[in-house]
């Protein structure tokens, strides 16, 4: 089963979007239908639809390993970056720090609050050395002074695994009063987040990435951190985030959060052997580059790159033979970027041109994997005799 | 056959696809995101895609994308830069179509298993008696044949102008037929990566400097000065004309001593030119031609032969009667003197041309 019935597609884009799981679907229809109430309204109608969402913040608070009144529900994992640097800016007036491979969503808000953004180690964690002179250089207090600093948990293109207990160590020694947040969009399928909570002040997640719908995501905000809302307006959320509650996803979200944690331990070692699989098959065609170490990589990624490839050739290739793949970030206009990953982490640009990220999920089997071997060996072999010819 | 289309948002290439469609090809339209800067016009805007995309969708065929942004700085953006920066006015469309759409696209065309890529330039590819010919247009106004001569015998064998066979208005009412968006999209005019805002003066300002430069006449008497030499162009009007009732025109540019000379129209006549670097629709040729030196400009006739004193990659254009000359950095376009057919072209130099007059 690989989630589409009427196509035979090989869907190997799980970094992008999951399909939704059934028991998601099934938990999100009573609210798209009949239960159509607004949560905030004070009759029987809408304490239904305020009660689903309340046993909804329960589930997730439980995943998440914090209070349910330290849950927010917003509209994206973008909007949950967004709000916690551009929240903590404007309330504490510091800069904001993150490292130069974090996603957009992440790092253009860095950029557009004139923080710093700092280099990388070579498997494109920030470098801690950076990040504890950053810090120490900055004052205790003023408009230098650190307000927050942003660490991924899980790398978007790569899978690296950044040790957020390692940044955390440095940030709470230097910057004792600087927010951490984290963008935990990609961890929330391999990592147990209750091992990440403790270490951050905030964490950013994104239903779709977990088998729920697009269009929901999930702030979870320490009580006290100082973060200004970031859509203004009712009042919802505990003024952390106004705008009614889109019910029906937020439904979807915890059953899909709760199914994926469940299964999560499962599911990682299931995966971590495809994804081997995967990686010693593109293997035969040579001169392949794997990105990150198996150690170093949440299961879910297999991004290498080929020498002497463009990667928009091989996608179109992979596409005509119905293997759904994707390499680096895509512009407004839909053309592929240079990765700003692989640049930060110093991979050679006319290497970076051959990334390839095949992402695995809860819907991948054994069948797809060998699709997918043998639909990338002879395409890369078939780029490379004609760049030979 | 399975065709490649240019689609770059506009009518043309839009009816282009369209028309390979009805004819049962198998079409896969891609547009090209050469120019990542400010822009205001051309054909890498997001607008300009959506528009692309939206008519593939339309017609029903697979639409992709292709960052060719740093080949383009390359060999586009970097040489128009440099060239201004010595005196030399180039045409970079030509230069995108020589290396970018005919270079870098047909390749990739190539190893995507493509049989044929084709644009909705305003030209025609026939097979005459053995021969690939790279024609007019049809619509003698929108005539593309001078910006797309850099095509050889290995190009044009497999290279569509679907549009060549139609004057402007039938595209036009081809694409109202169909419902495209396109239908009444303005013609792109300039190029791409210049806003109509800064203009050139400013895409060059950020990125060479610009020096400002005496105005003499052929005495050397000052007449004034102009703010950036490398922005004159030989024959221009405009600017330097200083006061008098006399026309003058720009007969020198000369970069490094920050001089440009004006005189009377005559002293821009000359005989002959030289060109640089030539390409051969169908392998190099000597002999009587039609020349076009500019995008839409009245052919001259002309002898063109390879220069014995100029170098092997050089060839020379005699005149049959004086003409003014032509920018360094121009394209001289050869077309058969009674077919309407194009022999190749050449780049006007800037160099040699005291030594050879």
């Amino acid at each position: 089963m690989n989630g589409t019935a009427s196509e035979n597609l090989v869907y190997l884009d799980h970094a992008a979007t999951t399909p939704m799981r059934e028991s998601a679907i099934a938990a999100m229809m009573p609210f798209l239908a009949g239960e159509y109430a607004n949560p905030s309204g004070s009759h029987r109608f809408a304490r239904r639809a305020r009660q689903a969402v309340d046993e909804a913040r329960d589930m997730v608070a439980d995943v998440v390993g914090c209070s349910p009144g330290e849950i927010v529900f917003t509209g994206s994992g973008t909007e949950g970056d967004n709000t916690a640097i551009r929240g903590v800016v404007e309330r504490t007036g510091g800069r904001a720090v993150c490292s130069a491979a974090e996603h957009h969503a992440v790092l253009h808000c860095v950029e557009h609050v004139g923080g710093h953004v700092l280099g990388t180690d070579a498997w494109g964690s920030i470098d801690l050395d950076r990040l504890a002179a950053c810090l120490e250089d900055a004052p205790d207090s003023g408009p230098d002074s650190i307000g927050v600093v942003s660490v991924m948990a899980v790398n978007n293109e790569t899978g690296s695994v950044t040790d957020l207990d390692a940044v955390s160590r440095v940030v709470r020694r230097r910057a004792p009063r600087a927010v951490l947040h984290t963008d935990a969009v990609q961890a929330a399928c391999w990592l147990d987040l209750r091992d990440q909570w403790p270490h951050v002040d905030a964490l950013a997640l994104s239903a779709h990435k977990f088998g729920g719908p697009k269009g929901v995501g999930i702030l979870a905000i320490r009580a006290g951190s100082p973060i200004a809302p970031f859509v203004l307006g009712g009042g919802q959320e505990r003024d952390r985030r106004s705008g009614t509650h889109n019910v029906a996803g937020i439904v979807a979200t915890a059953v899909a959060l709760h199914d994926t944690d469940r299964e999560r331990a499962h599911e990682a070692i299931r995966v971590a052997e495809l994804r081997e699989t995967l990686i010693a098959g593109l293997s035969q065609v040579g001169d392949v580059h794997r990105t990150i170490p198996a150690d170093r990589s949440v299961p879910g990624v297999a991004h290498v790159c080929f020498a002497g490839i463009e990667n928009e050739a091989l996608l179109y290739l992979l596409d005509e033979q119905g293997v759904c793949a994707s390499a680096a970030s895509a512009c407004a206009s839909g053309a592929m970027e240079p990765s700003h990953v692989l640049a930060a982490m110093g991979v050679e640009r006319s290497l970076a041109h051959g990334a390839l990220r095949l992402s695995l999920g809860h819907t991948t089997t054994e069948a797809d994997v060998d699709s997918a071997i043998t639909a990338v060996v002879s395409a890369v072999s078939h780029l490379r005799q004609a760049a030979g010819r | 056959m399975k065709i490649l289309v240019a689609m770059s948002g506009g009518v043309d290439s839009s009816v282009a696809a369209a028309l390979l469609k009805e004819d049962g090809h198998d079409v896969v339209g891609v547009t090209l995101r050469l120019w990542g800067g400010e822009s205001d016009s051309g054909c890498c805007s997001v607008s300009d895609v959506d528009d692309a995309r939206r008519v593939a969708q339309q017609l029903g065929i697979d639409h992709l994308v292709f960052n060719f942004s740093d080949d383009f700085q390359r060999s586009v953006v970097d040489p128009y830069v440099h060239d201004h920066a010595r005196g030399v006015t180039p045409n970079p469309c030509i230069e995108c179509n020589r290396h970018l759409k005919f270079d870098r696209l047909f390749e990739r065309a190539d190893v995507l298993g493509f049989d044929a890529v084709a644009t909705g330039h305003h030209a025609r590819v026939e097979f005459i008696e053995g021969v690939w010919r790279l024609l007019r247009g049809h619509d003698g106004a929108k005539d593309q044949s001078y910006v797309v001569h850099v095509l050889d015998q290995r190009r044009l064998a497999r290279c569509l102008f679907p549009v060549g066979t139609m004057t402007k208005a039938e595209v036009r009412r081809h694409a109202e037929r169909l419902g495209l968006r396109t239908a009444h999209k303005p013609d792109s005019q300039d190029v791409c990566f210049i806003t109509s805002s800064g203009g050139r003066a400013d895409f060059l300002r950020r990125r060479i400097e610009l020096h400002p430069a005496e105005v003499v006449d052929q005495n050397g008497q000052a007449l004034g000065e102009v703010d950036s030499v490398e922005l004159v162009t030989l024959g221009q009007r405009r600017g330097v004309a200083g006061g008098g009732g006399t026309k003058r025109f720009v007969v020198d540019v000369d970069v490094a001593s920050r001089r440009v000379v004006v005189g009377d129209e005559s002293e821009l006549l000359v005989d002959h030119e030289i060109g640089a670097d030539p390409v051969w629709t169908d392998g190099e040729f000597e002999g009587d031609v039609l020349v076009q030196c500019s995008a839409h400009g009245e052919p001259r006739r002309g002898r063109v032969s390879r220069s014995s004193h100029a170098g092997t990659d050089r060839v020379v254009v005699a005149w049959d009667r004086p003409q003014r000359r032509v920018s360094p950095g121009q394209s001289l376009v050869f077309y058969d003197p009674i077919g309407d057919w194009v022999i190749g072209g050449a780049t006007v130099t800037s160099s040699d041309r005291r030594s050879t007059s």
